[in-house]
């Protein structure tokens, strides 16, 4: 917990509207056969949930700690390695050059 | 001395995850550049996931005799859930991916809900604001893990006929409350403020119950047709437990791509569902009464 910075208040209010933002910003205007892929790109990016669970079970100090954050781990890795293999799929219908696979 | 050199280099790591997260998602939304956007958000990721092994280094001194053990099950959790995802993955036919993406979101949405649990069991969230973003979180990432198995088993035939019955609304609007309740008194008991008539532990676990138990009241009365909106709508919850769980950690990367996810998510379902000239609210609480609003934290 003890890195260099402390986000409180207003600074992690702050770096959730940019963020929110910016997301917003680089969805906008996809076309529709996009829409499933982007579904899943953006489900491999919230996989970002491992290293959380990975930084709570290094720091684990009871074998309580240690079966939930095995489980955060398990979980999250799944999410992010899942939907990678995924969107890798999906998007790699796209890489002929006559986009016109649907993206299902 | 020794810790500052590891604890930077996490910081850069972060910070470059963070950014090829936002750079990959803007290149897949262009049929062109799509195949490379992915590429470049997947080595955010690993570079993220490599970095974070150096904590190793400034583990407290409560944390050292379980720390080799502690790396041990980061390893193999690591292997067993990647191997395992990268393998169905790999191997579902085109046409069962919705689900897998509802599953693996389940999966994002159950990771956030186990942070939240460590932070609250290991009673490390202290005071008002730090427990009620960590409750928040429990709560969203609960509700988005068994709101998607349910969406997951219903693409995959498993549940074939909407579950709806007389006074539904009723029942979604009690177990919501309830869960809201429960958060409410778990943090006035956990601040001092109430004595708890249960343990605290117990209070924790009955918290989550509820959670899970109204993610499948919620999704189980809407049909299998809308079942992509809904599946994106948990895919922005999901990012937005991650986001309040990164808060909760302090792991700014965290707080970044869940909210990236989050507002994307967002308008991703509000895009979809115009695509099938429907309206979100139509779609989610059709059957489940307009008296009900998201409970967005």
């Amino acid at each position: 917990m003890d890195s260099q910075m402390a986000i409180s208040g207003f600074v992690a209010l702050y770096i959730f509207m940019l963020a929110a933002f910016a997301g917003w910003v680089i969805i906008g205007r996809v076309p529709a056969i996009l829409h499933t892929p982007l579904m899943s790109g953006a489900n491999f990016v919230h996989g970002i949930v491992v290293v959380g669970g990975l930084y709570a079970l290094i720091n684990a100090s009871s074998v309580q700690q240690q079966i939930i954050g095995f489980f955060a781990v398990l979980l999250g890795a799944g999410n992010a390695a899942g939907g990678y293999a995924v969107t890798g799929r999906m998007l790699a219908m796209f890489q002929t050059s006559a986009p016109d696979a649907s993206p299902k | 001395m020794l810790p500052t050199l590891p604890l930077v280099l996490i910081g850069v790591a972060d910070l470059s995850a963070a950014f090829l997260f936002m750079y990959g998602l803007k290149r897949m939304s262009s049929p062109v550049t799509a195949p490379s956007g992915i590429l470049a958000a997947g080595i955010g990721m690993l570079v993220a996931v490599a970095a974070s092994f150096l904590y190793i280094f400034s583990a407290n001194d409560a944390t050292q005799p379980f720390l080799a053990t502690n790396v041990g099950l980061a390893i193999i959790a690591l292997m067993i859930g990647g191997g395992v995802a990268w393998w169905s993955g790999k191997r579902v036919a085109m046409t069962a991916m919705p689900q897998m993406v509802a599953l693996y979101n389940g999966m994002g949405g159950g990771a956030a809900g186990a942070i939240a649990a460590m932070e609250l069991f290991g009673g490390r969230a202290q005071g008002l604001m730090p427990l009620i973003v960590t409750l928040a979180g429990a709560l969203i990432g609960a509700v988005s893990m068994s709101g998607s198995v349910i969406a997951w088993a219903k693409l995959d035939g498993l549940l074939s006929n909407p579950w709806r019955f007389k006074g539904q609304q009723a029942v979604n609007v009690i177990a919501f409350a309830v869960t809201i309740a429960i958060g409410a008194y778990l943090t006035l008991a956990s601040l001092g403020t109430l004595v708890p008539v249960l343990g605290i532990t117990t209070l924790i676990t009955i918290f989550f119950g509820c959670a899970l138990v109204f993610g499948i009241l919620m999704t189980m009365p809407i049909g299998g047709a809308d079942m992509p909106v809904v599946i994106s709508v948990f895919n922005a919850f999901t990012g937005l437990a991650v986001a309040l769980e990164g808060f909760v950690l302090q792991k700014p990367a965290l707080m970044v791509a869940g909210m990236v996810v989050g507002a994307a998510g967002l308008l991703l379902t509000l895009l979809m569902a115009n695509a099938m000239n429907r309206s979100v609210s139509n779609i989610l609480f059709t059957n489940f009464g307009p008296s009900v609003t998201q409970k967005q934290g």
